[in-house]
């Protein structure tokens, strides 16, 4: 029997062995690095045209780039004292000398540089694409094996710049006129050509699944208004930060099925959703779900169920996926549940709605709402409370130069409280602190040598601001 | 109703029930999008009616290739079973070391074809052996007791199934309350087959009659690999301690090797099974005979273009090694073709082109005439046919059906033929066609295989093939050329068949030539010494050059130029056919984009040179580079292809800003700059959590205001 199997996979391999240019074509990642690569060296080799020469005699660029980061030369160190480091400042550099490059090239109908070069880059990207595969790698390891990251020390708070808020964010955004929006309405409407197609393909077993750069909202709401008015739908955001399958199949019993009652797991839901769409025939369920790929959706779980769902007949499901990974999570049996159709609809529209959600990156506005999360809450707590977060604060404001600060300790903390009169016993403030933690105003974690540290898990400008809030109201 | 909102994230929408479609709607689809021809009706009935035999068929063909499997398993379970019939010293002694009989399913790496088979195996028990049987899966079990739940939840719903249906409320009922273990099985078990025992006799039971009277219980572990080590072991133990009152068998479906149930049970409770190993037929064995039954046939009218089979055979060797995928990627060929072409209404059988060529339309007629390949054949003819063929749509109608009445005969023969000349290659040492007669199809698709280079080595190496392998490849292809209807091959086969004879002519000559082939050698044996041996040798050389082929040497070289001929004959491409258009179907790109889609590529096509999108001047660059007039998106994208492992924001906002600045051309004066930069900011985070939803970037603790890339390479 195992010679068996041995015979197979020698047959497969011989098969394999014949097509191996299909492979390289197919293999995901591999084909992302074979097809962009190029692409993407052309353009660095563009910001560093002036060394063109140098070029030519280096073998890939993007090792010639790190290498110049590597061996910067010091004076930019001693000229901006305001660098920690010399190699990001390097970049902005280089950053700039493309633009003024790509500028005057555009301006200058001599383009005699470009005309020069092309050829041999060519030549030599082929020549080298093996090479330029195992300089990938030792880059990789290059970037990611010094703990070290050579970057500035600039933060925004010293840019001075006005704050701004999701509100003003939006109404800035609306203001600037959207580019290409003639090409873009020309790609959607060629989008909106397929929409009888989709329909025609769910109805007969599949599902379909959107992908490509833009907000693919849009369009499927299209889709929605234009074909699905006369049919139940269900329209699923599954950017919305606490979406849960649970709610999704709670919709589908409670609002599509007008069931009553509750369930004990996904499963039985899962269950009696399959039982009742099995029984009636003319039921049919149309599903859209924005973003199939996000946060709360991604999960184990969640995916096979809504592949499960998505798996019987009379519910049509069409999705949009946006992560650059968002296929790593299918394996092959949750694929074949799903029986995908994937459909390139590269929008190019904004992510209006589905970024407005997150702020973890928009240390801009995240501030502001954290400080207003803060406000609201210590402002139901009691004078005493407030007067013992405000001194926590305050601690932690005087440390904050210091990087290894592990928080306070409770012993010293109780004793500062205890001056300050703010409590009798340590109860007390075991009992305030209890009700801090249960806001997520602050955090307690044990050090190495057991004692309990305390920590305001807010950065140190929202704090300030927090405390000059504070002492206004006072 | 709106479904943006900041406390819902599910949107339901009903529409009042007299407004709801009509169920013909899919038909409707069909017609919606193509509203330049008046046959669409039609051809989706032709296209759900192709399909729905296509299903069958393969449905049968599944069948018919388990048919050996299961027959092995169930006479394996009524063997484990006869045991606990009987209650024979075997069994008892079995009892005694308290084994289960167990059935491991080696099912191979395609799981996703395993369901089908599944459900076969669970049919089949289910008509010949028990009422009792359970199917697993791991992902419903994620601890013994949920397994105990559902094992009991499905053994009593077959109950219900067999028993009246009035019972079922108080089963539904008693089964949730019934504690799930081991006793309450038994227990169970007990009462259910005294009940059938006590009433064999009765009407109800007519239908289970072939069951014995103590049906054993089958559990079925669909993918034991995925189970958790801990359950099944657990399961296994305590269900061994009952075996001597439940006749239990399981049955483990395993996707890599029997290897892994050693793997994952430990001696103590692996010994407690009696393992019997069954095999699944190959994934590529069962490709081959769907291949074999759907294209290599003339029953089907559509028929697949050389690129296309060349991607869903792709994606089945290099992807998933799944038959199912492959038939979905069939469907959705006959969909596109039906969909797209609007001539595939003339892809029918046989006996359907007459009527429907004659109640074309004019608008048809001229598509017809805008085919290329029957621009092609329109040239070939002469000056007054062209004429005819071109003005007058009864004539056109006329030669239409005549070519595709041709090109179905095209096609019969090259089945045949393509058969005989696998019949060669497929035993030629390296196999420079192929090994399997898709191979050869792709080939002979392609382009004209005779003009390959594959195709001159393969003669090469026939030219050197010996007689007795000769003869039998010449009766397969008689066998082959004898079995079609047609007259076509009545002379093939008549020559065929006197090769055969010649070759057995040979026969009786071949002895008495031996005779005269010997004395040289004999020579050769007298001489002793060195320089003689080498004089003879070279001298026998030379008359070995010079000497005349055998009489099997040269019909040899008949034969094979036989074979060649006939290639040439039958085995053109079929895009050289006129009016191939209306039956192959050849768009490989679409398949491509829709069952093997690269998101990623897109994604980084898209950022990387916007104006493959946006068909704007401003975008096009000669450098490859990006122009600063791109989208935001691009731009940010840009510049951070440039950074580390981490990206300080303020640094990539300010290049962001710089680039911006210099599109806009400097008419911003001094004053409102504070203004535009505002812009530029709320642009820059626009574009920087857009990067975030995309995956490129996710905020970093490492030091304040940075970013960690997330990708490598540029990609």
């Amino acid at each position: 029997f195992v010679k068996k199997l041995e015979n197979i996979s020698d047959n497969e391999a011989q098969e394999i062995l014949e097509e191996k240019n299909y492979v390289a074509a197919l293999g995901i990642c591999a084909q992302g690095i074979s097809r962009g690569k190029p692409d993407t060296a052309l353009t660095s080799g563009d910001s560093f045209s002036v060394r063109v020469v140098q070029f030519l005699c280096k073998k890939s660029f993007q090792a010639f780039n790190l290498k110049i980061y590597a061996l910067a030369p010091d004076p930019y160190l001693e000229s901006e004292s305001e660098y920690s480091a010399s190699c990001s400042e390097e970049e902005d550099e280089d950053e700039q000398k493309e633009v003024s490059a790509v500028l005057s090239d555009q301006k200058t109908p001599a383009k005699t540089k470009a005309a020069s070069t092309p050829p041999p880059r060519n030549s030599l990207a082929k020549k080298n694409k093996e090479q330029k595969m195992g300089n990938l790698v030792e880059e990789y390891f290059e970037a990611h094996s010094s703990s070290k990251v050579l970057t500035s020390d600039r933060t925004l708070q010293k840019l001075r710049k006005r704050r701004l808020d999701q509100q003003t964010l939006r109404d800035l955004l609306k203001n600037a006129p959207l580019a290409y929006a003639a090409e873009i309405r020309n790609l959607n409407q060629q989008h909106e050509s397929l929409f009888s197609k989709w329909m025609l393909q769910l109805h007969l077993g599949f599902n379909i699944v959107l992908y490509g750069l833009g907000s693919k909202r849009d369009l499927l709401e299209k889709f929605r208004t234009s074909l699905l008015q006369d049919s139940v739908h269900l329209v699923v955001n599954g950017y919305f930060p606490s979406i849960t399958v649970r709610s999704i199949l709670n919709s589908i019993t409670e609002e599509v099925l007008d069931h009553i009652g509750t369930f004990r797991s996904p499963l039985d839901q899962l269950e009696f959703i399959t039982k009742r769409f099995k029984e009636d025939s003319s039921l049919e369920l149309y599903v859209l779900i924005h973003n199939l790929d996000s946060q709360m959706l991604r999960g184990e779980r969640s995916q096979q169920i809504l592949a499960q769902l998505s798996s019987l007949p009379s519910i049509y499901l069409i999705a949009s996926i946006d992560h650059i990974n968002a296929p790593l999570m299918w394996d092959q049996a949750k694929l074949s549940l799903y029986n995908w159709l994937w459909y390139e609809t590269t929008t190019f529209n904004p992510y209006v709605e589905e970024t407005s959600y997150e702020n973890s990156l928009l240390v801009q506005q995240s501030g502001s709402l954290a400080l207003s999360s803060l406000m609201h809450v210590l402002h139901s707590l009691t004078l005493n409370a407030r007067g013992i977060f405000r001194l926590l604060a305050q601690h932690q404001l005087e440390k904050k130069d210091n990087p290894s600060y592990p928080g306070l300790s409770f012993q010293d903390f109780y004793q500062q409280c205890r001056e300050a009169f703010l409590v009798n016993s340590d109860l007390t403030l075991r009992a305030q602190l209890t009700e801090f933690r249960d806001h997520k105003l602050i955090r307690t974690k044990r050090g190495a040598d057991g004692v309990e540290y305390l920590l305001i898990p807010v950065d140190d400008s929202t704090l300030t601001d927090f405390l000059e809030k504070e002492d206004e109201d006072v | 109703m709106s479904t943006c909102s900041v406390s819902k994230g599910c949107f339901v929408f009903k529409p009042s029930t007299k407004k709801r479609r009509l169920s013909d709607k899919t038909a409707h689809d069909f017609r919606c999008t193509s509203n330049d021809s008046e046959d669409t009706e039609l051809r989706f009935v032709t296209c759900q009616s192709l399909w729905n035999q296509i299903k069958s068929e393969t449905e049968q063909i599944q069948e018919n290739l388990n048919k050996q499997l299961l027959d092995n398993l169930v006479s394996f379970l009524s063997r484990s079973h006869s045991d606990f019939q009987e209650k024979t010293t075997d069994w008892t002694c079995r009892m005694k070391f308290r084994e289960i009989p167990t059935a491991a399913l080696v099912l191979g790496v395609n799981v996703t074809d395993h369901d089908l088979t599944f459900r076969g195996l669970s049919d089949v028990l289910q008509d010949n052996i028990t009422p009792y049987v359970a199917l697993l899966e791991a992902k419903d079990c994620p601890g013994i007791k949920n397994l105990m739940q559902k094992l009991m939840g499905q053994l009593m719903k077959c109950d219900i199934d067999v028993d009246s249906l009035e019972d079922e409320d108080c089963v539904q009922v008693s089964q949730n309350r019934i504690r799930c273990s081991m006793p309450s099985l038994i227990s169970w078990y007990d009462s259910v087959t005294k009940k059938t025992n006590s009433e064999t006799p009765s009407k109800k039971r007519n239908s289970s009659s072939r069951h014995w009277q103590s049906p054993p219980v089958v559990v079925i572990f669909k993918d034991m690999e995925s189970f958790t080590t801990k359950v099944l072991q657990d399961f296994i133990v305590i269900s061994s301690q009952h075996i001597h009152e439940l006749p239990l068998v399981l049955i483990f479906g395993i996707a890599t090797s029997p290897m892994i149930i050693h793997r994952l049970l430990p001696h103590s409770v692996s010994s407690l099974l009696c393992i019997e190993l069954f095999q699944s037929l190959s994934c590529k064995e069962h490709l081959s005979t769907i291949i074999d039954k759907l294209l290599l046939t003339s029953q089907f009218p559509f028929k697949l273009g050389e690129k296309v089979l060349q991607v869903l055979i792709n994606i089945f060797l290099y992807h998933d090694f799944s038959v199912q995928n492959f038939i979905k990627g069939f469907q959705l060929c006959i969909v596109e073709h039906f969909y797209s072409q609007p001539l595939s209404v003339l892809c029918c059988h046989l006996a359907d082109i007459k009527k429907r060529v004659y109640s074309l339309s004019h608008d048809q007629c001229e598509s017809i005439r805008r085919l290329p390949s029957f621009r092609r054949y329109v040239e070939k003819q002469e000056s007054g046919k062209q004429i005819e063929l071109l003005t007058n749509n009864s004539f056109l109608k006329e030669e239409t059906e005549k070519l595709l009445g041709d090109l179905h005969v095209y096609h019969e023969n090259y089945v045949r033929i393509l058969r005989c000349l696998h019949v060669f290659t497929s035993s030629l040492p390296k196999y420079p066609l192929g090994k399997q007669i898709r191979e050869l199809h792709c080939a002979c698709l392609e382009n004209r295989v005779w003009e390959t280079e594959e195709y001159e080595s393969s003669l090469q190496l026939a030219r050197m093939l010996n007689k007795t392998d000769l003869v039998t490849m010449l009766q397969q292809c008689v066998e082959i050329l004898m079995s079609s209807s047609g007259k076509e091959f009545d002379r093939a086969v008549e020559k065929l068949k006197e090769f055969l004879t010649q070759f057995q002519n040979l026969e009786a000559e071949a002895s008495q030539e031996r005779d005269v082939s010997v004395s040289p050698q004999k020579e050769l044996q007298k001489k002793t010494d060195l320089y003689h041996l080498q004089k003879t040798l070279l001298e026998l050389k030379e008359s070995r050059r010079s000497k005349k082929l055998t009489k099997f040497e040269m019909l040899r070289f008949e034969v094979v130029d036989y074979i060649d001929s006939l290639v040439r004959r039958y085995l053109a491409p079929a895009d050289e056919r006129a009016l191939h258009e209306i039956v192959y179907f050849n768009g490989a790109a679409v398949l491509r984009g829709h069952l093997n889609a690269a998101p990623r590529t897109a994604l980084h096509t898209a950022l990387n040179s916007p104006h493959w999108y946006l068909k704007n001047q401003a975008l096009r660059c000669d450098g490859g580079g990006i122009s600063n007039k791109a989208p935001d998106i691009c731009i940010v994208y840009k510049l951070h292809l440039e950074c580390g492992r981490l990206i300080n924001l303020v640094d990539w906002l300010e290049a962001f800003s710089t680039v911006v600045m210099a599109a806009e051309e400097p008419n911003a004066d001094a004053a409102s700059s504070d203004q535009v930069d505002d812009v530029i900011h709320a642009r820059f985070i626009r574009a920087v959590s857009e990067l975030e939803l995309l995956g490129f970037i996710k905020p970093s603790k490492q030091k304040t205001d940075h970013v960690a890339r997330l990708t490598w390479g540029g990609c």
